[in-house]
């Protein structure tokens, strides 16, 4: 039968709760890092919160070359990984690193540096032909982010396959889930997977303002992000990283890893409708979850607590209700659902794995992460949606989903390895 | 018993043909399609050769309410979907939505699209960018828009692993065919010729600045100097073997039999690269030897040192001389994502002819123990290929391509 | 300032601009009080098409103002309103 792969280390960096341990805190007791954009001067856009991370990369161990060289997207990854690693205890174990790979996931990529940098070269859009003398060397890594995981694989000391995922917003579930693929095929044995976006910049908030996306709830940032809740009116832009130390089952159990969680299912679908619309009955997103429940055996009984995508957006979360339902019938309605965008808003690809991060914490801990800011009922949302307040439950198994521009509907199934069946 | 991915249809798209019979008819006999750039005025910039695809007019192909939201990457990407599935002779209906998705590889997504908007952004200001910039430069774009207009609703993604992003495509189909999927589209498509791809491929460090087309690409040679950038890529159908027979398909091009995929240890460690190791993956993979490749598809960077690492590699695996091993695109440039699957459509090609398609401009280096096929194509019984393909901080890829019986 | 009006021309050349015309759609055809919809246009090539027309008039349109408008006809009468606003003393 196939290799089983579990999460042994995790790193997280998410606006309000740099590092796994803030993280968990700010989520359980339902606290929100959503504020008034402080980047740059957003008076000129529509929406004008985000959820920010106050990172200061020299004081995450990053050298000044480091600092030049790596957009703010691959720092966040680099200390995420680091994290991850250290609370594996691998690298005192000792690994193989050519048997060790990289996948991170990013949907955006370095645009925040490319924004920066475009700015430098055209002389503010002045030039059409913007003039190569002003670009520092470090624009190529800008250009293709999968020096994402070169950077990655360089901080760990990892030299098997190496990639980046770039699947939108469900690129941080989808890079875990390849990453799962390879160790399962025999292709790793340890992969460092996850993902980072920082896309808090002029360009990216400009596209969504275009289509109305983020939400224009300026004057109450810190209650911005509502997902939902029937007055919810877009998603509030967020930036991050969570990356994890993944492991064949049986080798990190004889060197006596901490196993926080099997990854026991994943799937990926694509709707095949709209960039950027969702079909309001939620069929493919139910097919990806199905698909994730057969492939770990589990039924919709096992499953404790779905960590929702829940974006904040009207579509959405009627869209994702829906998924559930059909997916998982009656048993919807009595399983707890959250979404911790609530708290820490979407920061696009790398929510997927700050998900799955927030979904293992709950494991642990055998407490839900709230849906902050949940007030006005919304009757095509009605599920248990844990508002504003984390809740003691029992979490043994957890699904967690993703959706995206393009049409990605991800689905992945987070299992204690003794409950989902060998 | 493991399914086995067959190549059932070809998309293509570079500068020297669009659609395989063209790419065909120049590539196998080494026609040149580089020069300089005509997209915009390159006079000022330090390099100022390129593999531009030229004739192709997106609305004479796709209808017009598709134009506005794409950049020019994704519009050829999916004029050779379209072509793919016409090769291939199905239709987006004959198979099950959920059983069919797309792979894509991307290396800098719709860099044009974004430039414009860029442009709109900082010159005129926030309200005046498109909303379509929300998707249309981004990596996933392809795969997105490809899986809507052929209604696929099964596995799909997206890789970014600089230019040997085009081989981690195909083995992720593979994968999704092995996992019961029954056609999945892969490769990948570039096209970031503008002048904001071009500063920021210009700061890589490793673009030609010769302006002879003939003598600014050299990989393998004395005078190497770097590279000339091109644009385009392909497409390639993979299917479940068994789905492929049962239908009747028309063509089985060729099996994806072996895929390895390596990263090299960090620069200054003076250890060896890991492209050695990425062959040694795949042929095992492959369950192939050495002696059973025909042909080595190299990835050819055209700078002095991985050049030497390149070569080095081959030769440690199949000894001196000891494969016939060939860069094509020497013909129209280095495509990024485009690059590898497009070796992969000549590599089968090959197969189907007999032929190896030559290095063109190329006198190989006396320092190099390989035996680069320069200058006229080769004939040759080939039944076994394998296809390299390296990304900017030390990705390694190989896949091996074989017959099918 | 000049009295502007925003006439279906207007708009249609708008709509092409950005968003291209569905195939089989005649846009110089009896459109009038055919909806969005029904002439291919979805979600989002309406929101291109509002901020074309904002940027172009340099108006602000409401958020629903394709909810509220769903044919050329009450859009462009609605686009007028605004602008007789605009001039208004």
């Amino acid at each position: 039968m196939s290799r089983r792969v579990v999460i042994t280390g995790v790193g997280v960096l998410a606006p309000g709760g740099i590092g796994a341990k803030n993280f968990w805190s700010l989520l359980s007791e339902g606290r929100t890092a959503t504020r008034g954009i402080t980047f740059f001067d957003p008076s000129s856009f529509r929406s004008q919160v985000a959820a920010e991370a106050d990172f200061d990369p020299e004081l995450h161990g990053l050298t000044a070359q480091e600092i030049r060289r790596m957009d703010r997207a691959a720092q966040f990854g680099v200390v995420a990984a680091r994290e991850a690693l250290a609370d594996s205890g691998l690298a005192l174990a000792g690994f193989d690193p050519h048997r060790t790979g990289v996948t991170i996931g990013s949907a955006v990529g370095a645009t925040t540096g490319l924004d920066e940098e475009y700015r430098v070269v055209s002389d503010d859009g002045r030039l059409d032909l913007v003039d190569h003398t002003y670009a520092p060397p470090h624009l190529y890594n800008y250009f293709v982010p999968s020096s994402f995981s070169a950077e990655v694989a360089w901080a760990v000391g990892a030299e098997g396959p190496a990639t980046v995922v770039s699947t939108g917003c469900t690129s941080g579930l989808d890079s875990v889930g390849h990453a799962v693929e390879l160790i399962r095929e025999g292709s790793a044995d340890v992969m460092i997977a996850g993902a980072t976006d920082a896309p808090i910049s002029p360009i990216t908030m400009a596209c969504f303002d275009a289509i109305k996306a983020t939400t224009p709830r300026n004057d109450y940032p810190e209650h911005a992000s509502r997902p939902f809740d029937g007055t919810r009116n877009g998603f509030v832009l967020g930036e991050g990283a969570a990356v994890f130390v993944l492991e064949e089952l049986e080798s990190a159990t004889r060197r006596g890893a901490h196993v926080y969680a099997e990854i026991a299912g994943y799937a990926s679908r694509c709707n095949a409708f709209h960039m950027t619309g969702l079909r309001p009955d939620g069929r493919e997103m139910a097919e990806a979850i199905r698909v994730a429940l057969a492939e770990a055996r589990m039924n919709p009984e096992s499953i404790d607590y779905i960590n929702a995508h829940g974006s904040g957006t009207k579509q959405n979360d009627r869209h994702e209700t829906a998924a559930f339902k059909l997916s998982l019938g009656d048993h919807a309605h009595r399983t707890p659902v959250s979404s911790i965008k609530s708290m820490v808003g979407h920061s696009l690809g790398a929510i997927g794995s700050i998900e799955i991060a927030a979904s293992v914490l709950a494991m642990e801990n055998h407490v839900v992460p709230p849906t902050a800011n949940l007030h006005t009922p919304d009757p095509e949302c009605d599920l248990d949606y844990v508002p504003v307040t984390a809740r003691e439950h029992r979490t043994d198994a957890v699904l967690t989903v993703g959706s995206g521009f393009g049409g990605f509907q991800s689905a992945m199934v987070l299992a204690r390895p003794e409950r989902s069946a060998a | 018993m493991t399914a086995r991915a067959v190549i059932t249809g070809i998309g293509v798209a570079t500068a020297n043909g669009l659609g395989v019979d063209d790419f065909w008819a120049a590539t196998r006999v080494g026609k040149n399609a580089i020069g300089p750039v005509t997209r915009f005025d390159a006079s000022s910039y330090p390099a100022r050769l390129a593999g531009e695809i030229t004739g192709f007019e997106a609305a004479d192909h796709l209808p017009s309410r598709l134009l506005p939201q794409t950049d020019r990457m994704t519009r050829l990407a999916l004029v050779a979907a379209d072509c793919a599935f016409e090769d291939a002779d199905v239709r987006p209906g004959d198979i099950p939505e959920f059983d069919m998705g797309v792979v894509t590889a991307s290396t800098s997504g719709g860099f044009e699209f974004g430039q414009n908007e860029l442009k709109k952004l900082w010159s005129q200001g926030s309200q005046y960018v498109s909303a379509y910039q929300s998707f249309a430069w981004f990596y996933a774009v392809n795969s997105g828009q490809i899986s809507i207009r052929n209604g696929m609703r099964g596995p799909s993604g997206v890789v970014v692993s600089d230019h040997a992003g085009g081989l981690d495509a195909i083995a992720q189909a593979r994968r999704q065919i092995r996992k019961g999927s029954k056609l999945i589209f892969s490769g990948g498509f570039d096209a970031s010729i503008c002048p904001w791809g071009w500063v920021a491929q210009i700061a890589g460090g490793r673009l030609s600045t010769r302006t002879d087309p003939e003598r600014a690409y050299l990989p393998f040679d004395a005078d190497a100097n770097g590279y000339v950038p091109g644009e385009g890529g392909a497409l390639l159908i993979l299917e479940d073997e068994h789905t492929a027979r049962e239908r009747g398909a028309r063509t089985l091009y060729g099996e994806i039999a072996g895929y390895g995929a390596t990263f090299d240890p960090k620069p200054g460690s003076g250890r060896e690269p890991g492209l050695r190791r990425a062959i040694e993956v795949a042929l095992a993979d492959a369950g192939a030897a050495a002696a059973d490749v025909d042909v080595v598809f190299a990835d050819g960077a055209g700078t002095p040192d991985l050049d030497r690492a390149e070569a080095d590699a081959i030769t440690a695996v199949f000894g001196p001389g000891g494969v016939p091993v060939t860069a094509p695109k020497t013909m129209i440039g280095r495509l990024y994502s485009g690059a590898a699957p497009v070796d992969v459509v000549s590599a089968v090609l090959a197969i189907r002819e007999g032929i190896i398609p030559p290095t063109t401009n190329v006198e190989c280096a006396p320092a190099y123990d390989i035996d680069l096929v320069v200058g006229q194509p080769r004939p040759a019984s080939v039944r076994t290929a394998l296809v390299l393909a390296r990304g900017h901080g030390g990705f390694n890829s190989a896949v091996v391509v074989r017959e099918v019986d | 300032m000049s009295e502007r009006t925003f006439t279906i021309e207007d708009l249609k050349r708008i709509l092409l601009e950005g968003a291209g015309a569905e195939e089989g759609v005649d846009l110089d055809g009896d459109i009038l009080d055919t909806e969005f919809e029904e002439l291919g246009y979805e979600s989002l090539a309406l929101l291109e098409t509002g901020g074309r027309i904002e940027r172009e008039y340099g108006i602000s349109l409401d958020d629903d103002v394709f909810t509220d408008n769903r044919t050329p006809r009450s859009l462009v009468t609605a686009i007028n309103t605004q602008l007789e606003t605009l001039v208004a003393p």
